[in-house]
Parts: C-alpha cells; sequence; structure tokens
C-alpha cells in the first residue's frame, strides 16, 4: 500500500494544498476549477440566450464583459457563435469530464474500494496540473484579439482550419488546440490511474461483485476515456498540421474569400469520424459516473438495495460497448453511404435497451420505499426524470430517417442538454450535496439545498423543452439570430420564455455557490455517517485528514453495499465492513 | 447607473441569502439536536412539490402540443416525406406514452413512499421476471423500430432517379447559387480552379455538356417531378436544409453530395392553403409588432452547418410550380455559354 512515511511528514502548504498527491486534495482542486469554468460557461449562456430573445437590443453589460465585440452593447455574430463554442468546450470537457470525473474519482474511488490513495499519487497530481493549465490556456483564448475559437465545440475543418474563414480560427483556435491537448494528456494520466487503482487496490473481501455501483460506472467511463481521447488527440494534431504545415488531411478544392489553396485530396468527412470516434462515447463519459452517483444515492436515500444489481452493471457494459459504434449518428447527413446510416441507426436505437434497464430499475428501487429527500436525493430524483425526457427524443435523432428534418436543429439543442447535459449536471450536484460532508467535514445547509434544487429543476425544464418546438419550427443551431427569416417571426415569445428561465436558472446557482463556500467555513460539523450509507468511505474518520484514508488497518469488506432495510438486522443499514452474521444470507 | 443598480442587486440578493440562512439556522437550534438529517417535514413538503411540479410538467407536455403545435413545420410536402411524416407519428406516439408512464411513476412513486419516522422500506434486491420482461418488451418494440425506420431510411435516400431532372446547388460564405442542367439534363464537369470572372461555380467551359447549363440564384421545382438535387461547397462546409420538404444534406468542399426527392405542393397551393393562411396570420401579427412589412409563404432552402458570420442568414429562395410555369421561367435564363461569351 501506499507509503506510510507521509504520516509522519511536516507537510507545507505547498505539498498540502498546491502539489498535493492526496486524492481527497486533488479531488477538491478539480472541483473548484471547474466550479471556476462553470461560472463562465453559464455566464456566457446566459449572453447568447438574450442575444437570442431580444436580439439587437443593446445591453450596457455587454459592451462590458466583451468589449469591442459588442458595440453598443449589440453582440456581433462572430463573438455570437465564439460564446457558443466556449460554452460547449467548457462544459462537455471543463465541467462535466474535468469536473464531474476528477472530483468524484478521485474523492470516491480510493474510498470505495478500500484503498490508501491512487494507485499513482504523482501522476493523479499531474493529472490535476494539466487540467488546470489546459483551463489556464481555455481562459487565456478568451482575451486574444481576434477573438476565442468560435467553430462550435466541434471544431469541424475547414472552418476551423482557415483563419481565413473567420475569425475565431486564427490564434484563437491554436490556443483552443493546445488547451484540448492538455486536456487530453490530464483526461489520460487521471484514466489510467482510475482503471489500474480498481482494478488492483481493492481491500480484503471487495470483490468486483460487491463494489458499488458508482465504482463499476467510474471503471467503465475511465475505460471508455483511455480508448477514446487518443483519437481526438490524433484528430486534433492532424488538424494543427493543416493548419500550420500545408498538409490536407482534412482540406480539398477550397477556394476561400477569393484564395484558392493548393491542398487536395483530404477530407473533412474524415475529422468528423475522428472526432466523433471521441465524441460520441464522451457522451457516455459525462453521463455514465452522474448514472453510477445516482444509483449510490438512490438506493442510500430510498433505504432499498439498488433494484436489479447484476443488469445495472450490465446496462453499465453495455452501454459503454455499444458507445463505441455509434458515432456515425452525428453524421447521418454528410452524404456518407446510406448503408453505413443503417447500421449506425442500428446500433444507436440498441442503447434504448440498457438506458429502459437502468430507468426501470431506478423506478422499482423507488417503489415501496422510504424515500429521504435530501438535496442529493432531489438532484437525483430529478437526474432520472431529465434522463427519460431526454433519451426518448434520442429515438428520433438517432433514427436517420427522422434525423434528416431535426439534424442541426434546437430539437438537438434540446436533447443532449437534458439528456447529458442536465443528467450529468444533476448527478453532479447529487454528488457535491452527497459526499460534501466526506469532502470538508462538514454539511451544507439543507434548505439552500431545496432552494437551489427546485429553482434549478424548474427552470431547466422551461428552458429545454420549449427548444423542441423551436427545433420542430426548423430553426437551426448556432444561429446568431433568427430574424433573417420571416418563417421564424412566430417564434419571438417562445425564445423570450426560454431566456427568462435561463437567467432565473443561472440566479439560482448563486444558492449553490453561496451555500458551498458558506458551508466549507460555518457549516455544521458533519457526523461520520451522515447519510447512514453502506460503502466504506463513510467508516473512517473525516475530521482528520489523513493521508493513508484510514487511521489502521484498511477494514476488510463482507458485503455489498446496498443492505439496505434488511430484515433482521437492527438498523435500516448494514455498513459493508459487517460480517455476515450466522444463518444470514448474503442479498 | 445601471450598473450601479446591477451591482446593489446582487448585494441585497447576498445579504438577504445569509439572512434566510441565519434565521433558519437559530430556528433548527430552538428546535433542539436532530438525529436525522432530513425530517418527516423535509420529506412531505419535498414529496408533495415533486408530486405537483412533476406531474404539472408531464401535464404540461400534454398541453403543449395544443400550446405551441402551430408553431411546428407544417406536414412535409414531399413523396418520401409522407412516408417519414407515418414513421415520425409512430414514434411519437411510442414515445409519448412510455414519457406518460415513466414520469407518472417516478413522481408517485417519490411521492407515496416519502419517508416516515419509523416506516421501513421493503428489502427487495431483483425480481427476474420482471427484468427480463423489462428488457425484452423494449428489445421487441425497438427491432419493430429498427426496421421500420430503416425501409423508410432506404426509401428516401436510395430511391430510383431514372427520371429525376438534375441540378446543382452550389454554397458558399455566405449564399447559394443553382445551376440547372439543361435540356441535356447533364450538369457539365467543374472544378475549383476554374472559378474566376462570371464563372462562380468552376464550370468547365471545355466540356460540352455544359454550354446548356443555367445559373441562378433562385431555385425553382416542379410540382410531381422529381428532382436530383447535388451539392458542392466552395470553402467550408455547409448543409442545405429544405425544411419543408423534409431534405437536409451537407455541402462538403472536394466531395459531392446529393438528395433526390419530389415535391407535392406548388407555392401557389400552400398560399391557399386555410391552415397555411392562419400561419402567416400569426406571424405577420408577430411582424407588425417588430414594425415589418408582412409577407407571403415561400419555401426556402437555408443553411444548416455553422460556417462563419452570417450563418445565420444564408438562405435561397425555392419555389414550386407547375411544369408550364417551370418552363417559361427557364426559357428566359441565359445559358452558361451565352453568359460566359457575353463576358
Amino acid at each position: 500500500m501506499s507509503d506510510h512515511k507521509e504520516h509522519h511528514h511536516e507537510e507545507t502548504f505547498l505539498t498540502k494544498y498546491v502539489f498535493s498527491t492526496d486524492h481527497k486534495m486533488i479531488a477538491k482542486q478539480f472541483l473548484i476549477t471547474a466550479m471556476v469554468m462553470g461560472v463562465i460557461a453559464i455566464l456566457m449562456s446566459v449572453f447568447f440566450r438574450m442575444q437570442l430573445a431580444w436580439p439587437a437590443e443593446g445591453y450596457p453589460i455587454l459592451e462590458k464583459f466583451l468589449g469591442k465585440w459588442a458595440p453598443d452593447g449589440v453582440m456581433d455574430p462572430n463573438i455570437y457563435l465564439a460564446l457558443v463554442t466556449i460554452h460547449g468546450t467548457i462544459m462537455v470537457f471543463f465541467v462535466l469530464t474535468g469536473g464531474l470525473s476528477g472530483t468524484f474519482f478521485n474523492l470516491l474511488i480510493p474510498l470505495q474500494i478500500g484503498a490508501r490513495d491512487m494507485a499513482s499519487g504523482f501522476m493523479n497530481m499531474l493529472s490535476y496540473w494539466f487540467f488546470f493549465i489546459s483551463s489556464v490556456v481555455m481562459v487565456i483564448s478568451l482575451f486574444v484579439s481576434s477573438g476565442p475559437a468560435a467553430a462550435g465545440w466541434t471544431i469541424y475543418p475547414p472552418l476551423s482550419a482557415l483563419p481565413q474563414a473567420m475569425p475565431g480560427s486564427g490564434l484563437g483556435m491554436t490556443l483552443w488546440l493546445i488547451s484540448m491537448t492538455l486536456f487530453i494528456v490530464s483526461s489520460l494520466l487521471g484514466g489510467l490511474n482510475y482503471i489500474v487503482t480498481i482494478l488492483n487496490l481493492r481491500t480484503e473481501g471487495m470483490s468486483m461483485a460487491r463494489m458499488p455501483l458508482t465504482m463499476w460506472a467510474f471503471l467503465v467511463t475511465a475505460v471508455l476515456g483511455v480508448l477514446s481521447f487518443p483519437v481526438l488527440l490524433s484528430a486534433s494534431l492532424l488538424l494543427v498540421f493543416d493548419r500550420s504545415f500545408g498538409t490536407a488531411f482534412y482540406l480539398s478544392d477550397i477556394m476561400i474569400q477569393g484564395e484558392m489553396l493548393t491542398q487536395t485530396g483530404g477530407s473533412p468527412v474524415l475529422f468528423q469520424h475522428l472526432f466523433w470516434f471521441l465524441g460520441h462515447p464522451e457522451v457516455y463519459i459525462v453521463l455514465l459516473p452522474a448514472l453510477g452517483i445516482t444509483s449510490e444515492v438512490v438506493s442510500t436515500n430510498s433505504r432499498k438495495p439498488i433494484f436489479g444489481y447484476r443488469a445495472m452493471v450490465g446496462s453499465i457494459l453495455a452501454i459503454g460497448f455499444l458507445s463505441f459504434v455509434v458515432w456515425g449518428h452525428h453524421m447521418f447527413m454528410t452524404g456518407m453511404n446510406p448503408f453505413l446510416g443503417s447500421v449506425f441507426t442500428f446500433t444507436t436505437l440498441l442503447i434504448a435497451i440498457p438506458s429502459a434497464v437502468k430507468v426501470f430499475n431506478y423506478l422499482t428501487t423507488l417503489w415501496k420505499g422510504n424515500i429521504q429527500f435530501t438535496p442529493a436525493m432531489l438532484f437525483s430524483i430529478g437526474l432520472v426524470s431529465t434522463f427519460i425526457s431526454g433519451g426518448l427524443t434520442g429515438l428520433i435523432l438517432g433514427d436517420s430517417a427522422l434525423d434528416i428534418n431535426v439534424h442541426d436543429t434546437y430539437f438537438v439543442v434540446a436533447h443532449f442538454h437534458i439528456v447529458m447535459g442536465l443528467s450529468a449536471i444533476f448527478g453532479m450536484f447529487a454528488g457535491i450535496y452527497h459526499w460534501f460532508p466526506k469532502m470538508y467535514g462538514k454539511m451544507m445547509n439543507k434548505n439552500l439545498g431545496y432552494v437551489h434544487f427546485w429553482i434549478t429543476f424548474i427552470s431547466a425544464y422551461g428552458v429545454f423543452y420549449p427548444m423542441h418546438f423551436i427545433g420542430l419550427a426548423g430553426v437551426p443551431r448556432r444561429y446568431y439570430s433568427n430574424t433573417a427569416f420571416p418563417m421564424f417571426d412566430g417564434l419571438v415569445e417562445i425564445n423570450e420564455l426560454v431566456t427568462v428561465f435561463a437567467i432565473t436558472g443561472a440566479i439560482a446557482q448563486i444558492f449553490f455557490f453561496f451555500n458551498f463556500f458558506y458551508s466549507i467555513y460555518r457549516g455544521k460539523e458533519a457526523p461520520l455517517n451522515p447519510w447512514r450509507s453502506n460503502t466504506l468511505e463513510w467508516t473512517t474518520p473525516t475530521q482528520e485528514r489523513i493521508h493513508g484514508n484510514w487511521p489502521g488497518k484498511i477494514p476488510s469488506v463482507h458485503r455489498w453495499a446496498y443492505d439496505y432495510s434488511k430484515p433482521g438486522a437492527d438498523e435500516d443499514f448494514i455498513s459493508q465492513i459487517v460480517p455476515i452474521k450466522k444463518g444470514e444470507e448474503e442479498h | 447607473m445601471t450598473t450601479f443598480l446591477n451591482f446593489l442587486i446582487i448585494v441585497f440578493i447576498i445579504i438577504g441569502i445569509v439572512q434566510i440562512v441565519r434565521i433558519i439556522e437559530i430556528v433548527t437550534k430552538l428546535k433542539g439536536p436532530q438525529e436525522k438529517i432530513t425530517t418527516d417535514q423535509d420529506n412531505r413538503y419535498n414529496a408533495l412539490a415533486m408530486l405537483i411540479v412533476g406531474l404539472g410538467f408531464t401535464a404540461f407536455v400534454a398541453y403543449s402540443f395544443k400550446l405551441w403545435g402551430h408553431l411546428v413545420l407544417p406536414d412535409p410536402v414531399s413523396v418520401h416525406g409522407e412516408g417519414i411524416k407515418v414513421l415520425w407519428d409512430t414514434t411519437m406516439m411510442l414515445i409519448l406514452i412510455t414519457f406518460f408512464i415513466t414520469q407518472t411513476l417516478l413522481f408517485v412513486f417519490t411521492y407515496k413512499y416519502r419517508g416516515r419516522e419509523g416506516n421501513k422500506a421493503l428489502f427487495q434486491t431483483h425480481n427476474n421476471k420482471l427484468e427480463i420482461l423489462w428488457t425484452s418488451v423494449p428489445a421487441v418494440v425497438l427491432t419493430a423500430l429498427i426496421l421500420f425506420g430503416l425501409s423508410t431510411w432506404n426509401k428516401t435516400m436510395v430511391p430510383d432517379t431514372t427520371n429525376a431532372k438534375v441540378m446543382e446547388v452550389y454554397a458558399m460564405q455566405f449564399n447559394w447559387t443553382a445551376r440547372y442542367a439543361g435540356d441535356d439534363n447533364q450538369l457539365g464537369r467543374a472544378h475549383y480552379t476554374l472559378i474566376g470572372g462570371v464563372n462562380t461555380l468552376g464550370v468547365d467551359e471545355g466540356d460540352s455538356l455544359s454550354h446548356d447549363d443555367v445559373i441562378v440564384r433562385e431555385i425553382h421545382l416542379v410540382k410531381d417531378q422529381q428532382v436530383l438535387m447535388k451539392f458542392r461547397s466552395q470553402d467550408v462546409i455547409h448543409s442545405a436544409y429544405l425544411p419543408h420538404f423534409n431534405v437536409q444534406m451537407n455541402c462538403v468542399p472536394g466531395m459531392n453530395t446529393q438528395f433526390a426527392f419530389t415535391p407535392t405542393k406548388t407555392t401557389k397551393e400552400m398560399r391557399e392553403d386555410p391552415e397555411m393562411i392562419e400561419r402567416m396570420k400569426f406571424i405577420n401579427e408577430a411582424r407588425a409588432k417588430k414594425g415589418e412589412e408582412p409577407v407571403e409563404f415561400d419555401y426556402v432552402l437555408l443553411c444548416n452547418k455553422i460556417c462563419g458570420s452570417a450563418h445565420y442568414n444564408m438562405q435561397i429562395k425555392v419555389i414550386v410550380e407547375t411544369q408550364e410555369e417551370f418552363d417559361t421561367w427557364m426559357a428566359e435564363q441565359e445559358t452558361f455559354k451565352t453568359l460566359v461569351s457575353s463576358q
């Protein structure tokens, strides 16, 4: 196990808070960084929603934030595209991948499997610092004079490859690519570590079949990341070559702004294949950890075992596997062979089966439970609701024939924000409320948590539900304004409604941020096991921030994590470290 | 001044929160120490809120079709679009049934099984019969849906085009150009290196097939006549989206893509359709509010792939008309040969 010397080492400020190799500190570093990035992304979404609801209206606040990009407070189309691009990039990669995985994988993996730390604490530290530098580069890119990257978060070439095509494809795109490269390095360092730790450092008795579902979800997510992020790295590298060294991987037969380019023989569609080979698993890299967290939170707070543990593990594995063979459904309209479209339709719709199993299992877990409405539980229930709502529209988008008319419209925006954006962020909130006591030894204020959940939940649906109709009206995404087409003139009110909810939802996050930071310093002391949970992390004292996790010997595990309300037990939970009694059946 | 006021509002909100938290803390202290973190009262209120908000949302979804249904595009006016419509309605029905059942169960369960002191949950780990049931039912339904979808997709994407009229839609930042194949129904060769002067599409003058090609800035289609649209792009990826016809295809530099379809309603017929008159009334009322002139219905082809600053305004008018009207219009157009020779 990890070196015990650390216990006796006098830790300096630098080794404890900055270059820490303790997984619990690294988790907090990831979380705080992601929160800062999240605020930037939320603010951006408020800005572009204002533009969509009340185009051409001048807002002094926009001029303050965007400067020359919003003369007299009216946003420039180029900065609109930059805002949606960076909003997407930050949310997908920095908040929901780095933030969600980085925080909870680091915090929970060693604690829930019974390890002293990650397999390599040093690699773990590197992983955070690459993430940090990547975030800094991304933020710096917001300040370059030609503007940040603006070709959409999917950065399709040639638009992203040619500075002549849009200002954002100049230095802004270079910085975007540098930032993403650093991010991928961070993700790989973290991912390898997570996999190795889960496979090798489980405590005595913690067989794979006894692992909490969080661990299963995290393991599969880490595998997805390790297998798919390198592909994005190579895609980005080829793009760098095309941009800077005159190669033609993605470029062919282009005349741009009167300039005839010499590159021929490349294919822009190749980039899309490479991008979505990461891009689709990425959706599940974002979603699976949230589902894992939810499984744990729903079971604990229903005071019931998670229903169908084996089916849950099976569906995580099935989703993980299928996520690698569906990327083409993002490309139905690229002109690829219709037969290929058929294959991707087939594989895509199959994902609905394990997803349905998960939903039914959540519902049955709630059935005849004794549900404790903690803020974490509320967010988990919210997740189940958004996972259903958003997942169902996937049946339309994944069906190539139906996709023709909704591809790249607001219908897609509604779909993926609900199924992956909201579900993942709800999972992340659930995780934060649930494990805050573990992170800081304090309780978050539950009433503020309730206020936060209710405003967020209502605003979230308020923002994204009406967008389905905007999409069905034929409005393409990434349109700076809907005013150029008479056929969209009837959508003014519905767009205003969406923006009002977006602003309300953004303001509601103040409750969360305030609660979070206030509770770190002034929160009530947390009891050892506040949610009366079975998993291992609640068996070690929080207040003593020990590097090594357990003061003495690491406890051995004797049962699965879901013995809630087991008949014959004194209490409605039995920790995993309690030996099986004589005559007691193991679930 | 506004900045200052905004700042004040934020300060007040924060002070407000702090005060609320203090009050809550004092009240909690007065109530004495608590064993449990969530009380029965918390459970009751939140469960009730979950029931009301959850079922409220579910009910709103049902109502929204009435409320916003008129915003949705009219039924597709193309032959393949009619097939897609059937698939769409079937899928939509399945989705809505599943949505209402699962959401209702979710919110009813959370309300009904809210935690109460002294209650004990049921210890239930799995139920193979149930699990097999709800794995196999979606599997069967999805298989049917997949087969239905694939047959529609194949009919749409791989139609018989022997009698189709050929034309090209050419994309560049930020406009569209149409090229008709002329009497020979064959487009002349084109290459980006040939772009120059009036030859904005890089059509090859040396290719005799190009001589009768016609280049225009408006798309005219003939009712009930299949058209094979071929797409090229000059600079970045664009996407030709004809929402009314259920047609979309990316235009990719260095690559040829195509989509064949048959329009079934002329622009004139659409303008006379009572439902469309209603829609246009609504749209023109909205335009009047903005101080803009009323408009008549028109089909449009718009760009649906991010392509730069004026992406939001990259469009070309589409007119569907009878064969006679089309022929009259076409006769007035200049062929590529005369266009180049007049240079």
